[in-house]
């Protein structure tokens, strides 16, 4: 399955090469031309029959993880995150380590030795390192190197009512569906983009929408899901299950109100659910595409995930085929023309 | 000129991020007689370029380090004549308690930072950091005096000299980055002898320090190949970790991270390993707080590369460096240059 | 000059919170037609008057976005959550009335907390009178945005009102294009969209214009209230030409351009460092391959309030100055 060979290859900020890999394996046959940008962006063009807007469509191949800083004597791994993390999903979680996927485990002081106040706080970097069982710091030298990247050990996992639990469903979902729209027939052309660096600011996209100027951007994201107990309606943001989100607006876009409009009427037409993503924290790629060169207008689908940049996030099956559904009915919608 | 007396001359002088005037002419005059042209873009930055032999696809590789420094600037004048002001880029405000000024008017004149006395502060007050709300500079004249040379705006830069330290050791201001200015200067040196294929331009930016905004621009206009930044990076010193810091005196910091191309890191360290020249690793995951930042995504992005010169104390009026640092990663920049050709960029290029 | 208290007051008076700028897009148009060659409106929203000249290329942005609080959630009670569009403080908004495009008007208030010094925006919410969720819906949607509900008012000297920033800025160009003379320059008026959410706006617009010089025209903090952070800017010491923000270090070429001919033609004026905020030059500034730009500022207080306070005489002051500079043969 496409979704779950792509969240199993690992690909952080700046070292998304064996996504790329994947991606272009997957893509090559359907599209008219593949090349991939000075900056690592993957940009597929697919030749439609009609006339239309320039539209590109945007998911970003990386995901957030760990960076090695430091090989200690002891031959303890020292990193520094790569992205928004949060430290405290760090502790006691498997890692591989650099291309040739070294396993290791990240340790920090056993509880026993800790006294109360250190306890109660949560474990900083300087606390926590990865153990890859070398035994000195040459040993750990032959298989590890500085500036290595470090990605979580997860594997995709289908559990509960249709959920799916996998690391890098921001965005490898975002990939999975915009692959899947490239592979699918479509009358207008398509500049299908896979972006580089999106955890740590935006990077890639701003290059590529650049390259290609479009007149409308569709950004496929996973995104932000807090339905969990002890948390208040208003601040969940997406529930799971809900269908796909449509974003109103965040920190770097107010999307556009008649391409979002378009979206909620075509998911009411056609009877898929959705959901607004109630709230404006976060950014995506969407802030550069449609600030490049004179402007774009821009939307962003995006397929809930609870426990985003941790090992375990959790999405539904249904709002990922949902969310694919509701960009095909778009691709085909701005076909007809008037949206701009 | 010769590298240490180059480097206090832009050292000693003045031009603070958006005020670089002051400091283009000495700039202008080294890279002269180095370059075949030199032109001052919109925003101000210096863009000197030497031509590559052989140049069939025109290759461009640009260079880019700061001119601008952080330094104060005259935000009101109070009845009394004291001068009150902000800051233009990030200072520790704690250091610049009992320092000279020069406040840069119709003319420039001389003031000391103070503050209300230690005598009169509660003991609990001394401990605390000082804000820039309470320090004030004093030019000895009345507000009615003061306010013929000096009006709102006007920019101010701490008074100091470059001096030698053991070795080959320097201190002063503004070594941020204007050591990567000279380094650029020295590259260019270095390149007089080696053949080169691509055409090499040196970039002077302005306003790094106030968000890598000359950059911006400079890397729009020239729209290079390779982009590559030189800047500081954070010299060891007992109260960093060392995966924070980089070694003094062992080379350049060679950026490792998100920010940086890279195939053409790889190149860079076999350059510098073949030619025996010291370097180390810097890691910076995502965009640097450097020039690099704008040059990546300028256009349809640019592989860019990054080089720290290690640096003690940052953004004060003692910065430290080792000249020895300097003349290495000229080395450095240059045979990677001179290895850069028609031929293999591409390869280089590709991920 | 006269003071066209009517015109400020139906643009203060027109909605317009960032990314929803049709209606003050649709007034202003109206107001300018006659007086320009050309008039677009880009993807982005933005508003480019051009009155064409063949000398220097400049690019006047006053925005016509506001600040505006957007809605996120409707509870069963018909209680509405929000977040902000731009830069909303929870302590001003409290108790503030906000009005929809509709015309739906609501109250802000906030939840029980013992320490209203943590009061957070997704703390409070607001009550449109709405006695069930139905109810509500019915007049609201989740992704509408409202903005705070004021009257205007002006006495001799002042005007006090809401959305001042950035209004009186576009007040400021319509004005000029009403007034000023023939030149040589090509002068595009561009009314920006999406400055109080990031410079947006004016950043497309300059990579489409290209500009030679850019020059914005928006509200500036004030230090003449009572222990105000210290500013050396107040209100009737003129109009205020911006030295450095936090977007931009002026060119100093063109404060030098906007100073001299302030002094040539007896403008009140004075010297702005604002250690906070920014506005569209700081976008214009870094477009292609940079532009030269400068701000006209107009001192305010209260600004990102309900109510901010100008002074006339000051506004009027930056009118003739920004006529001046557009009527004048620039060499930088």
């Amino acid at each position: 399955m496409l979704l779950k060979r792509l969240t199993e290859t690992n690909g952080i900020s700046g070292n998304e090469k064996a996504v790329r890999n994947l991606i272009i394996e997957e893509i090559k046959d359907y599209v008219d031309d593949i090349k991939v940008d000075k900056i690592g962006n993957v940009i597929a063009y697919k030749k439609g029959s009609i006339e239309s807007p320039r539209v590109m469509v945007a998911a970003h191949m990386d995901e957030v993880g760990l960076i090695v800083s430091k090989i200690e004597k002891s031959g303890l791994i020292r990193f520094m995150p790569v992205g928004g993390l949060d430290k405290r999903v760090l502790v006691s979680k498997p890692v591989v380590i650099g291309e040739d996927k070294i396993p290791g485990v990240i340790g920090a002081k056993p509880i026993h030795l800790q006294k109360g106040p250190e306890r109660s706080k949560a474990l900083s970097y300087q606390q926590l390192y990865i153990d890859i069982g070398a035994s000195s710091e040459e040993q750990a030298k032959s298989n590890v190197k500085i500036g290595d990247y470090i990605a979580f050990d997860s594997k995709y996992v289908e559990f509960g009512k249709d959920l799916v639990k996998a690391k890098a469903l921001d965005d490898r979902v975002g990939c999975s569906m915009l692959i899947d729209l490239l592979k699918s027939e479509t009358n207008i052309s398509i500049y299908g983009v896979f972006t580089v660096m999106e955890e740590v600011g935006l990077v890639g996209a701003g290059p590529a929408a650049f390259e290609i100027d479009p007149d409308i951007g569709i950004v496929l994201e996973g995104t932000t899901c807090s339905d969990v107990p002890d948390v208040d309606n208003h601040l969940t943001a997406t529930k799971l299950g809900a269908g796909p989100a449509v974003s109103l607006m965040d920190r770097t876009t107010i999307f556009n109100k008649k391409l979002r409009n378009t979206i909620v009427n075509l998911a009411e037409e056609n009877d898929i659910p959705y959901q607004f993503r109630r709230t404006t924290f976060g950014g995506n790629d969407s802030g550069k595409i449609h600030l490049a060169k004179e402007g774009a207008i821009t939307a962003t689908l995006s397929v809930p995930c609870r426990y985003i940049h941790s090992p375990i996030s959790v999405m539904n099956k249904n709002d990922y085929k949902n969310t694919g559904k509701l960009l095909k009915l778009l691709i085909a919608e701005i076909e007809k023309g008037g949206l701009m | 000129m010769e590298a240490k007396e180059f480097l206090k001359k832009l050292c000693d002088g003045v031009g603070v991020s958006g005020y670089e005037e002051t400091i283009r002419g000495p700039i202008i005059e080294e890279f002269k007689d180095l370059t075949n042209e030199i032109e001052t873009d919109r925003l101000g930055n210096i863009i000197a370029v030497k031509h590559g032999e052989n140049n069939k696809k025109n290759i461009k590789i640009m260079l880019a380090a700061h001119m601008d420094e952080i330094g104060l600037m005259v935000k009101d004048i109070d009845d009394d004549g004291f001068i009150r002001f902000t800051t233009v880029g990030g200072f520790d405000p704690r250091t610049l308690l009992a320092q000279e000024v020069m406040i840069h008017g119709t003319e420039s004149i001389f003031g000391v930072i103070g503050a209300k006395p230690p005598h009169l502060t509660s003991p609990g007050e001394r401990e605390k950091a000082i804000k820039i709300e309470d320090l004030t500079i004093d030019v000895g004249f009345t507000k009615e005096e003061i306010e013929k040379i000096v009006q709102i705006g006007d920019v101010i830069t701490l008074n100091r000299q470059l001096i030698d330290l053991q070795g080959s050791m320097v201190s002063g201001k503004a070594l941020d980055d204007r050591a990567g200015v000279v380094t650029m200067c020295e590259c260019a040196k270095e390149l007089a002898k080696l053949k080169h294929e691509a055409d090499v331009y040196f970039v002077s930016t302005v306003q790094e320090e106030v968000g890598v905004r000359g950059a911006t621009t400079s890397t729009y206009k020239i729209n290079p190949d390779i982009g590559i930044a030189i800047d500081v990076g954070f010299g060891a010193t007992p109260e960093l970790p060392s995966e924070h810091s980089i070694e003094m005196s062992k080379g350049a910091g060679i950026a490792i991270g998100g920010n940086i191309h890279p195939t053409l890191r790889e190149k860079l360290t076999d350059v510098a390993k073949e030619y025996n020249i010291d370097f180390q690793y810097e890691i910076s995951p995502g965009p640097t707080g450097t020039d690099a930042r704008a040059m990546q995504i300028t256009r349809s992005g640019i592989p860019t590369l990054l080089l720290s010169l290690p640096l003690r104390y940052m953004h004060t009026s003692v910065e430290t460096i080792d000249m020895k640092d300097i003349k290495t990663s000229a080395q450095m920049l240059a045979r990677f240059i001179a290895s850069i050709t028609n031929e293999n960029l591409e390869g280089l290029l590709c991920y | 000059m006269e003071f066209n208290g009517k015109l400020l007051k139906k643009l203060v008076d027109t909605y317009s919170p960032s990314g929803n700028e049709e209606r003050i897009k649709d007034v202003i148009t109206e107001e300018i037609k006659g007086l320009v060659d050309e008039i677009k409106v880009d993807a982005l929203g933005n508003l480019i008057a051009r009155k064409k000249g063949n000398g220097k290329k400049i690019m006047i942005a006053g925005h016509m976005d506001q600040i505006g609080l957007m809605i996120t959630d409707i509870d069963d009670k018909g209680f509405l959550r929000f977040t902000n569009v731009g830069g909303i403080s929870p302590h001003i908004s409290l108790n503030q009335r906000v009005i929809f495009e509709n015309g739906t008007v609501g109250i802000i208030h906030v939840e029980h907390i013992e320490d209203m010094s943590k009061m957070k925006l997704d703390k409070m919410f607001i009550d449109i009178g709405a006695t069930n969720k139905d109810e509500a819906e019915k007049k609201v949607n989740i992704g509408d945005v409202c903005v705070y509900h004021t009257e205007y008012y002006e006495n001799e000297n002042r005007v006090m009102t809401k959305c001042l920033d950035d209004r009186v800025g576009c007040f400021i160009m319509i004005e000029a294009l009403k007034k000023m003379q023939d030149t040589d320059n090509d002068v595009y008026m561009v009314f920006t969209v999406q400055e109080e959410v990031g410079l947006r706006g004016a950043k497309t617009s300059a990579y489409g214009i290209n500009p030679d010089i850019g020059i914005a025209i928006d509200v500036t903090g004030t230090g003449d209230t009572p222990k105000a952070r210290r500013m050396a800017v107040s209100l009737d010491k003129g109009t205020a030409i911006k030295v450095k923000d936090r977007s931009i270090m002026v060119h100093p070429k063109v404060k030098k351009l906007m100073a001299d001919v302030a002094k040539e033609n007896n403008i009140k004026h004075q010297f702005e460092v604002l250690e906070y905020g920014g506005t569209d030059s700081g976008a214009i500034h870094l477009t292609r391959e940079g532009v030269p730009s400068g701000v006209i500022s107009i001192p305010t207080r209260y600004i990102h309030s309900s109510s901010e306070v100008a002074s006339k005489e000051d506004i009027n002051n930056s009118i003739e100055l920004l006529i001046k500079i557009i009527e004048k043969n620039i060499e930088l």
